[in-house]
């Protein structure tokens, strides 16, 4: 479902469906790097994880707002973060990141670089793609089949597809960086915000925080907890009402008072909390041994339908190799310690009078 | 409108009572399917709707209603629908230099003050009925809110969303005979949260009305084909008291919500 669509995706279809749409008089074409919902023809855009697109019910709808709840050391969210912005990045979206501990320009530093199909390498072209020449003196001898086939691009133009892959071991190209518009909030320093047409992409990182001047993470009743609760009503309204969709991450396992957290996540659409294994007792238990950590989904949104993406199965588990964060089912391996068959085999071995030593770890 | 529902509540839009104030909660879960219910149930009963969408788009609840058979636009335009769209005027509200205090979104500059301008706004728009608006003429009015509770995230103390809500049921139920429909959303019984929290409200509001209908998970854990329990309250009515409870399970569908007794669902079966 969350398999990457190649081509440009029809604004036919799109049509009068979505509600998350400005209202502008020009129909709305295809803005790359999004394509419409299976369900309900909502317009989605990738989350820059394609594992993650396909938990959360085929993407990210323009005009929604995803909540994700920090790990303890915020590294997997982080990530998530700068997974998020490298997809707007590559698809040509604006950016917007927000950031109080770290300046938004070293998040924008990180961001990991696109795993592209040719070997290559990427360049940035003002141009477009060259089309094939017929004179081209570097006519095919062997090949020559594949003539007429239009050349490869190696050029990175905003890309069409839904959905990438990319490399955490290295960082992303300047130039690519620089080819896409990003604005920025530092805790510090004001930025004016500029109108956009394109689709804006907000990352809010580790809102809540003591950094952003709110109590909310340290005390049982802070003195303004409403504040943050109303930004983020007032910031789904905008959302709602603009071509954009937000991602803030938020250091719930800071915040002493459950009920706020209850509140901010149904003040946002889909809501999903990182749990990583690091520095816990599951990170030397067996069964979590393939993973870093387990992903819950507290909250997919009921957009313009009754039902919503009821998922199969609620434990899923992360983790995060070099070229793919993968989220996957939680499967427990068959349980073949001694212990268990111990405790089952004794209550039979006296009707059938078979022996059970301690050393066998299997009892027929 | 889900026509189950319907029957086990004992209510055509042909038929129904009036005067009456549902309570509808959930904990843990989404009861805003019921919301859709209603909406499509008294627009299709004829009555005079103001609803109160502080939570969703206009559009959202649009595209609902056409797949339960009711045009939202439609009814906006021929006046039998009021529609308060909170999250795209919060903005604007916010926004501006000065407030007054009878603006209906005024909870939002100066959440202490109270819901009056709310109260006002509803209060006009329910009483505008009588005025013969090009010789229609709609039924009893209704008063349907979407998340009552999401004005406590807001800054508004429980206190004055009990107040508004007497206020309204006093003019909206008692006064012009109509029904009212609120929303409420609880977290977790905590024990330390009995302060401002939204189980106080919940709680203050299932003493004012007549029927509550009460959306939890299953308490046995998650599953796909259940998607979780309503329970029933029939309290007041009147002079009589009835307080008889039920418990149903129910799944949402495309288009509509099948509700069943316990341990009849047909995945089971």
């Amino acid at each position: 479902m969350a398999a990457p669509v190649r081509g440009m995706i029809g604004s036919t279809s799109i049509g009068n469906t979505t509600s998350f749409q400005k209202k502008t008089r020009s129909k709305l074409v295809s803005i790359p790097g999004t394509r419409p919902s299976v369900q309900n023809g909502q317009l989605l855009v990738s989350s820059g994880v394609s594992s993650l697109d396909y938990v959360i019910g085929g993407g990210l709808a323009v005009g929604t707002l995803l909540l994700v709840e920090e790990d303890h050391y915020d590294s997997y969210s982080r990530m998530l973060l700068k997974y998020f912005l490298a997809e707007g990045v590559v698809c040509g979206h604006e950016l917007f990141l927000a950031s109080a501990r770290d300046h938004p320009d070293d998040i924008m530093q990180e961001l990991p670089s696109p795993i592209v199909d040719d070997v290559a390498g990427m360049k940035i072209s003002e141009g477009q793609s060259q089309p094939s020449d017929p004179e081209n003196p570097d006519t095919m001898k062997i090949a020559w089949r594949y003539q007429n086939q239009p050349k490869v691009q190696t050029a990175l133009a905003s890309s069409v597809r839904f959905g990438h892959y990319y490399d955490v071991s290295k960082t992303m190209e300047p130039e690519l960086r620089q080819a896409a518009k990003c604005h920025s909030f530092y805790q510090l320093q004001e930025t004016p915000v500029s109108k956009v047409r394109n689709v804006l992409r907000l990352g809010l990182h580790s809102l809540g925080s003591v950094l952003w001047g709110d109590d909310v993470c340290c005390k049982d009743n802070p003195a303004h907890c409403h504040a943050l609760t109303t930004f983020l009503y007032i910031l789904r309204g905008l959302l709602r009402t603009s071509l954009s969709v937000a991602m803030v991450t938020v250091p719930s396992h800071l915040t002493q008072n459950r009920a706020v957290m209850g509140r901010i996540i149904r003040l946002s659409d889909t809501a999903i909390a990182l749990e990583s294994f690091k520095g816990s007792e599951k990170e030397t238990n067996p069964l979590y041994k393939d993973y870093h950590g387990l992903l819950h989904v507290r909250q997919l949104p009921r957009l313009n339908c009754l039902s919503c993406e009821v998922p199969d199965t609620k434990d899923l588990a992360f983790k995060l190799k070099r070229k793919q964060f993968t989220i996957e089912r939680l499967h427990l391996p068959p349980d073949l310690s001694e212990t268990v068959s111990r405790v089952s085999k004794t209550e039979l071995a006296a009707g059938c009078g078979s022996t059970a030593t301690g050393n066998k770890h299997l009892d027929f | 409108m889900f026509p189950e529902l319907n029957s086990i509540l004992n209510s055509t839009p042909d038929s129904f009572k009036s005067s009456d104030f549902i309570l509808v909660s959930d904990r843990r879960a989404d009861a805003s399917f019921l919301i859709h219910h209603y909406l499509s149930f008294y627009l299709r009963a004829g009555c005079k709707v103001c609803f109160l969408g502080l939570v969703q788009s206009f559009s959202h609840y649009s595209a609902v209603g056409q797949r339960l058979g009711v045009s939202l636009a439609q009814a906006r335009e021929k006046g039998q629908l009021v529609f308060l769209e909170g999250l795209k005027e919060s903005f604007g509200v916010l926004l501006q230099d000065t407030s007054q205090e009878t603006q209906p979104l005024s909870y939002l500059r100066s959440p202490g003050a109270g819901l009056e301008g709310l109260f006002r706004f509803v209060e006009s728009c329910v009483r505008q009925s009588g005025d013969g608006n090009a010789g229609e003429s709609w039924g009893p009015p209704v008063l349907l809110i979407d998340d009552l509770s999401v004005l406590l995230s807001l800054g508004v103390s429980v206190g004055a969303i009990l107040d508004f809500t007497l206020y309204c049921q006093a003019t909206v139920c008692s006064e012009l005979q109509g029904n009212m429909v609120i929303l409420v959303r609880c977290e977790e019984e905590d024990a330390d949260d009995d302060e401002e929290g939204s189980n106080l409200l919940q709680r203050g509001l299932v003493h004012q009305c007549n029927l509550a209908l009460h959306v939890e998970g299953l308490p046995t854990g998650y599953c796909r084909d259940i998607h979780g329990q309503m329970e029933v309250w029939w309290r007041q009515r009147g002079e009589t008291i009835y307080n008889q409870r039920k418990i149903f399970h129910f799944k949402v569908h495309d288009k509509g919500a099948s509700f069943f007794a316990r341990g009849t669902s047909s995945a089971v079966l």
